[in-house]
């Protein structure tokens, strides 16, 4: 596996110096791996935090700036980062607002958070978390970690935090998030695996002319393994299981979101199939975006979220935004 | 008369416990790749060698303050799941010990209980769940009656995890797939123990 890197060791903090010398509206602690607005605190303002492990670029850190994300925490490639980072961040992006956190729903992370939240409650910052949980590929029981949050992520990150750029107090933010994740779903298709630099081969074996429906954003397995399909049967495959788990009577917000590795062309063909698949399932689609935003690494594939938005929703998406990876309005 | 053991004595505990991990990383992580996410080995490593080199700089005077200060610094080292719940157990336990000097192994064990109990709160497992908990529970269970039926259990408990189907963490995922496997978390825990019978036996 060729890979565009020095040493696997260095991967994060390579990254993270490379996105703070294009970046100078972001503030980069590289050793301490925490990324901040350079204009935090805002005065007033409800500051969000979210953090993760590494390989899913741009989130988190892509998603730092005004009407977003006011600091996120990249952990290890896919390891959830340490309290340490959280707390680091939530300090320098609180204005006495209070600050959200933006967490998805993986044991790793939720731990770190639940950490973070006590020493950060210690240290006087009022603090709320939403979990993010939207993958239908598993089942969800009392006797497991439970959904895994994926491409809603974006969704909970983009909302609330124009929620928070138009003044709303940390209550209302809070509610707003967890109203996005009730109302948001996905289901992701691998065609091949990941590689993670620190392993250097395949996370897990996916035979050629093989498809994995249901995957995670960590190489995790789905539902099922099958015989590679076209981008229609895969359209319909991925929606299916979205509208099984969610009837939107509302207008949704499309994801349609690429895992690493696979073109831009593809995304936009498959986008056509999902558009197609909705059309005749009677879902009207009120805004799409088109992008890899919620990565594993090289892995080829894609994932559909979609979220059954109301005129508020709506409005806070087409909000102004101004970070690395998402950048419109104003 | 009992036997009972200082601060010294857990730091080189802590010191065995971070050799013993970069001895078996590899093969740490080669358990979580068949399961997990190849990286518990890595995590691991990076957690105890941190500790190994704050309690070489300055140790703490009593046996609780050296399971509080490795404890924490796992949390601020290792991420994952591994961080918070190796770092609980280690600095509950140490909290359990309070302010005594010296500690006797009723007294460790009963620590060790506290913190074992931690862990199964915070990551809500129980034993059977093919978790860290299913060698820790058994080897907590033992060290009353001497070190090496602690470590004996701890490795029995972790063999045993092999048949298990994973219902936590990202092991959870797989459901039947990882039924055959031996859970890379039951695995390091053994290590622990292991650890603690080699310092004890001098």
């Amino acid at each position: 596996m060729r890979m565009l890197i020095n040493v696997p060791e260095t991967v994060v903090e390579d990254g993270l110096r490379g996105l703070a010398a294009a970046h100078p509206e972001l503030t980069v602690d590289v050793e301490r791996r925490v990324v901040v607005r350079r204009d935090a605190p805002v005065a007033g303002k409800v500051a969000l935090v979210s953090g993760g492990g590494s390989g899913h670029e741009p989130l988190h850190a892509g998603f730092v700036g005004p009407g977003m994300l006011d600091g996120a925490c990249p952990g290890a490639v896919f390891t959830s980062p340490v309290p340490d980072q959280m707390v680091r961040a939530a300090a320098a992006v609180d204005s006495g607002a209070g600050v959200l956190f933006v967490v998805k729903n993986y044991t790793g992370d939720v731990l770190n958070f639940e950490m973070a939240v006590e020493l950060a409650e210690d240290e006087g910052v009022r603090v709320a978390t939403v979990l993010v949980d939207d993958d239908v590929a598993v089942t969800d029981s009392l006797y497991t970690a439970g959904r895994r949050g994926t491409g809603a992520t974006l969704f909970v990150e983009k909302l609330a935090g124009a929620a928070a750029d138009e003044g709303a107090p940390l209550e209302r933010v809070e509610a707003l998030a967890r109203r996005v994740v009730a109302r948001s779903r996905s289901f992701g298709v691998a065609l091949s695996s990941c590689t993670t630099p620190a392993k250097g081969s395949p996370t897990f074996d996916l035979p050629p002319g093989e498809l994995e429906l249901g995957v995670g954003i960590h190489g995790e397995p789905g539902r099922e393994r099958r015989g590679m399909m076209t981008a229609r049967e895969i359209a319909e495959i991925a929606v299916d299981a979205v509208l099984d788990d969610l009837r939107p009577s509302d207008p949704v917000l499309l994801l349609v979101n690429g895992m690493g590795g696979t073109p831009l062309l593809e995304l936009y063909g498959f986008n056509a199939e999902v558009r197609r698949v909705l059309d005749a399932r009677r879902v009207p689609v009120a805004r799409t975006l088109v992008g890899n935003y919620v990565t594993s690494l090289d892995m080829a594939g894609a994932s559909v979220t979609v979220c059954a938005a109301d005129e508020e929703l709506l409005r806070l998406w087409d909000a102004p935004v101004a970070t690395p990876a998402l950048r419109w309005g104003r | 008369m009992t036997e009972s053991y200082g601060a010294a004595f857990v730091v080189r505990w802590m010191e065995a416990a971070a050799g013993a991990v970069e001895r078996e990383a590899g093969r740490l992580t080669e358990l979580d790749s068949a399961i997990g996410d190849a990286d518990h080995g890595a995590n691991l490593r990076r957690g105890f060698a941190a500790v190994a080199e704050e309690l070489a700089k300055e140790p703490p005077g009593t046996p609780g303050a050296v399971l509080v200060t490795a404890g924490r610094l796992l949390i601020s080292t290792v991420g994952g799941a591994s961080g918070p719940l190796y770092g609980t157990l280690l600095r509950r336990a140490g909290k359990e010990l309070g302010e005594a000097g010296e500690v006797t192994r009723d007294g460790l064990a009963r620590a060790l209980a506290a913190g074992v109990a931690a862990v199964g709160q915070l990551g809500g497992a129980a034993p059977g769940d093919k978790t860290m908990l299913d060698a820790l529970t058994p080897a907590v269970a033992a060290l009353p009656e001497s070190f090496a039926a602690a470590r004996a259990a701890a490795d029995a408990g972790a063999a045993a995890t092999v048949p298990l189907r994973a219902r936590k963490g990202r092991a959870g995922y797989l459901g039947e797939r990882s039924v055959g496997h031996q859970d890379p978390g039951a695995t390091s825990s053994a290590l622990l123990f292991a650890a603690l019978e080699e310092v004890a036996a001098g």
